[in-house]
């Protein structure tokens, strides 16, 4: 999947993860493998938006509103880091809405 | 990765942050294990709704890894309730189990509720050795049996072999056991007190020329050189560093909401049914005084050479009456490990000399029975 269609889509957290919130940075650790992903700011921002109902771009466009970035920019590194995510299983991409699951699904 | 993880225990302990909890959800269980410090009977555990609300506020208090324990998880019908309620507030959970109970679908169960990790205790690779432990007959074959379904569905299983003299000779055998499965071993050579403080069980635990030839098996314990080294020389990091995690970054709850630092730690700090579990881990007098604690506070373990590599479990050191205490266990690994006797060792052997000692003395005359005991097993 190339990187210049990533901001058309979707983004939405796995529930194959655990995530906590500590001293501001957001810890994520992907359960299937046990990797664990520290997260910045703008980083947890986009974790936090990924409901499957926005789209990357969308998301791009509040981060460069909240910390003032070039929209190319903000768009370029929030695809390198949707792209990282998702190799390890721990961000759905697709191109249509991802449709929230529960743990029952 | 462990980088990581240290960085993160190193922000949690300085924002005061519990980012592990143990929670045992139950004490009641199917086997009898020998070794096992826990009383069985129902005293009255939470409910589900119950521990759901401590599990929202121990997400709001930051707790990242959650490690549901027992007695025997999957004694309680409604387990599988909480453990999703748990994952839902996507904390890291590790289920401990005897994986008796686990069949195909609480196999699946598990899988698809996305544990971090399942750990089972197997005490030999013989069903006669295991099962004489556990008390249960037929045990090891289903508990294998759990453990080859889990493994099927890739969760990931640690094996967790607790060494004692009845099992010892079969620790490379869990081992080679552990291989096959294709799931990982661990082994702990420590038993724990009974919580209500009979010490009698500690005569299972493994003898010190035992120990001392665990400690030299690369097979069990990886780089021998490393772990029997003489210990380095004492510095300020070891006199102004914590002991270990308890009440510092990890907590401890009962099934009827008793809040301690460590499992091994059954010092009461609070009750989740009377208080906030932040109002306890922040304002419990006990729990403060446990954080208070570095190594130069301790009377003995400050001036001891080991002091900078003993695994010294102040829970068990309070166990033995002084959580300021050195901890016998602990100093016997120091001792099995380095053959450098430790201050504990060194003051104890010169209390034994009085002034004037007479030829013949009764001894050790409170420990008879410790040989019969242990082949009465
Ligand atoms: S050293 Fe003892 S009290 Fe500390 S975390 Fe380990 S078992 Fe618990
Ligand atoms: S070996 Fe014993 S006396 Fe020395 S630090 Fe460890 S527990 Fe304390």
């Amino acid at each position: 999947m190339g990187v210049d269609h990533l901001s058309a889509l979707y983004i939405a957290r796995s529930r194959e993860v655990a995530a906590r919130v500590l001293g501001g940075e957001m810890m994520i650790m992907s359960v299937r493998d046990s990797r664990l992903f520290n997260l910045n700011q703008v980083a947890t921002m986009i974790w936090q938006a990924a409901d499957g109902a926005t789209t990357l771009e969308e998301i791009a466009q509040r981060i460069c509103v909240e910390y003032d970035v070039e929209p190319g920019q903000a768009l370029r590194d929030a695809e390198a880091f949707v792209q990282e995510l998702a190799r390890h299983g721990v961000l759905l991409v697709s191109d249509q809405p991802i449709q929230e699951r529960t743990l029952d699904d | 990765m462990s980088t990581l993880l240290e960085e993160m225990n190193q922000r949690a302990l300085q924002a005061g942050v519990p980012l592990s909890v143990q929670f045992d959800v139950t004490y009641r269980c199917n086997e009898r294990c020998v070794h096992c410090y826990l009383d069985h009977d129902d005293h009255g555990e939470l409910t589900a709704r119950e521990i759901m609300g401590v599990l929202d506020q121990l997400a709001e208090a930051g707790v990242f890894f959650l490690c549901f324990s027992g007695g025997e998880v999957l004694m309680r019908t409604d387990f599988f309730g909480i453990l999703e309620y748990a994952r839902r507030l996507l904390f890291c959970v590790k289920v401990k189990t005897n994986a008796f109970m686990i069949r195909e679908k609480e196999a699946d169960r598990l899988r698809e509720l996305g544990v971090q990790s399942v750990q089972v205790s197997i005490y030999s690779h013989r069903p006669e050795v295991h099962d004489a432990i556990t008390k249960l007959p037929g045990s090891l074959k289903r508990s294998l049996a759990g453990i080859r379904l889990l493994h099927a569905r890739k969760v990931k299983v640690v094996i967790v072999d607790v060494l004692m003299r009845q099992n010892l000779q079969d620790a490379l055998g869990v081992m080679a056991l552990a291989k096959e499965l294709g799931v990982e071993y661990t082994l702990d050579p420590t038993i724990t007190p009974r919580m209500d403080g009979d010490r009698s069980i500690l005569r299972l635990g493994i003898r010190q020329t035992d120990l001392r030839q665990v400690f030299r098996t690369p097979e069990l314990v990886g780089d021998v050189e490393e772990v029997c080294a003489p210990p380095r020389a004492v510095d300020d990091s070891a006199l102004d560093g914590v002991p270990c995690s308890a009440g510092h970054t990890f907590c401890y709850i009962s099934p009827y909401g008793d809040v301690y630092p460590c499992v091994q730690f059954p010092l009461p700090t609070g009750n989740v049914r009377h208080e906030r579990f932040l109002e306890i881990w922040k304002h419990s007098p006990q729990m403060n005084e446990v954080r208070s604690i570095h190594g130069r506070d301790l009377p003995t373990c400050s001036s001891c050479s080991h002091l900078g590599a003993c695994t010294r479990c102040p829970g068990l050191a309070y166990m033995q009456g002084d959580m300021l205490g050195p901890s016998t266990q602990d100093c016997e690994k120091s001792f099995a490990r380095t053959g450098i006797p430790s201050a504990h060792m060194l003051r104890r052997a010169a209390d034994r000399v009085p002034a004037s000692t007479g030829l013949v003395q009764i001894i050790g005359l409170q420990q008879p029975a410790a040989p019969a005991l242990a082949s009465a097993q």
